[in-house]
């Protein structure tokens, strides 16, 4: 089975695969920021005291929740230019990945900022504190360390779903397949090609994931 | 103008409940396949070990470390290289079948484990054989831990179905692609596939929060 394929080729087009590896990091390095951002916003806005932003946080990510990346995708690719907003592909599809992650990521820090006993929070408003110190000297500290594990998890699966970017003809990991598939035609040289560089961001985001949850065990043993 | 659009739109509705119906199939037929195949892989995978637990573990971290876009190529262009004629359907359940079974695979195992060891041995002393133990205390107790996540990763794989309209099978997202090629209206044709979808996922989302709720006191 192995000889069928032409490993040779993967050489020759080793500088593409590189540059689309360094496309995927960056196109998902800049949606991750994104989404923890809105992330943080939409979970503030869900557990906040106005009632109105609390049921908008709350569509926004049911909504998001319910429908699969690639249909929020193309309805941005699709709508934007029909709404006359006219953006190159690269910001569609930051953008795509951002909503969409962004509703992940407010649920996990929602749980998160929940998972801190009332006790705490009363503790702190007994003490004096304000809204913020509070924020900053009891909930956040300890969400944090509950958090951090899904956080990554959810980043994984950011990383695959840029994957799916290529469909809207940005040149990332998959497209590169793409490409020895269309100028050689060798998919499955290809598509293992892009499969094992995707391999390579997984185990490196694994290891800081176990090594991360190392530190907190090591942290809560010694409280 | 979106009345004009609006009219051709419904005029595509039967286009997209076809589509639907290759949705609704493709994740139905995968879901039980990969349910199935899931929890025979989960049971070795919680076993003692071995050469088989290291196999599964192994495919699992394969499949859950690269996009299913990648995954779904490679079956629906390998197989004619190694001589099997593969048409875009069967590929997309392959795929989406593998890729739901190594996410239950870890669901079970994981629920499995978390059975505490001295059930296990109070099983094991009272002469039951490991299928016995597995059939009539391990997995009943594991269920509750198993059932949530569960039917939450049912809605994810329902949604990853969506992918494989970049083979070519047209599922409603298809559906959405080919109709936005003709009716120019973004927003409208795939505002249509999000509530398709939607009217699929959400109440299994509903399902999934109140199964975690009923099992966590």
């Amino acid at each position: 089975m192995l000889e069928a394929f032409n490993f040779r080729v993967l050489f020759e087009y080793m500088p593409l695969y590189m540059k689309c590896f360094m496309a995927t990091l960056w196109l998902s390095g800049i949606s991750l920021a994104g989404a923890i951002f809105v992330g943080i916003i939409a979970s503030a806005m869900r557990l906040g005291r106005f009632k109105i932003l609390s049921i908008l946080a709350g569509m926004y990510i049911e909504i998001i929740r319910s429908t699969p990346l690639l249909a929020q995708l193309y309805f941005m690719y699709f709508g934007l230019p029909s709404l006359g907003i006219l953006v190159s592909e690269e910001v569609t599809g930051i953008t795509a990945l951002t909503l969409n992650s962004g509703a992940y990521m407010a649920e996990i820090i929602r749980a998160g900022i929940q998972s801190i006993p009332k006790g705490q929070v009363e503790a702190g408003i007994s003490s004096g504190l304000n809204y913020f110190q509070r924020m900053r000297h009891i909930i956040l500290p300890q969400a944090l360390g509950v958090t951090i594990q899904p956080l990554l998890g959810q980043s994984i699966v950011l990383v695959k779903d840029s994957s799916l970017l290529s469909l809207i003809s940005i040149m990332e990991l998959t497209r590169a397949g793409q490409v020895l598939t269309s100028e050689r035609f060798m998919p499955a040289e290809g598509y293992l090609a892009t499969a094992v560089f995707y391999l390579v961001i997984y185990y490196m985001l694994k290891t800081i994931t176990n090594w991360s949850q190392k530190k907190l065990i090591f942290r809560e043993a010694g409280r | 103008m979106w009345g004009f659009y609006f009219n051709q739109l419904v005029d595509s509705l039967p286009f997209f409940f076809k589509g639907l119906w290759v949705t609704v199939s493709i994740s139905g037929l995968s879901l039980i396949a990969g349910t199935v195949i899931g929890f025979i892989w989960g049971i070795i995978r919680a076993g003692k070990g071995g050469f088989f637990s290291f196999l599964i573990g192994a495919w699992v971290d394969i499949i859950r470390g690269t996009p299913f876009l990648v995954q779904i190529f490679i079956v629906f262009f390998i197989f004619p290289e190694i001589g099997i004629q593969l048409e875009a359907f069967p590929a997309a359940v392959i795929a989406l079948t593998n890729l739901a079974a190594c996410f239950i695979c870890e669901i079970v195992a994981g629920g499995i484990q978390s059975v505490p060891s001295g059930q296990k041995e109070a099983a094991t002393a009272s002469g039951l054989s490991y299928w016995q133990q597995l059939k009539y205390i391990i997995l009943p107790q594991s269920m509750q831990i198993i059932l949530p996540p569960l039917v939450g990763q049912y809605v994810l794989l329902i949604k990853d179905s969506s992918v494989v309209s970049a083979i070519g099978v047209i599922d409603v997202t298809r559906a959405g692609w080919l109709t936005v090629q003709r009716v120019p209206e973004g927003v409208m044709v795939f505002g249509l596939v999000g509530l398709l979808y939607f009217i699929i996922c959400y109440p299994l989302i509903i399902l999934s929060n109140r199964l975690e709720k009923k099992f966590s006191t």
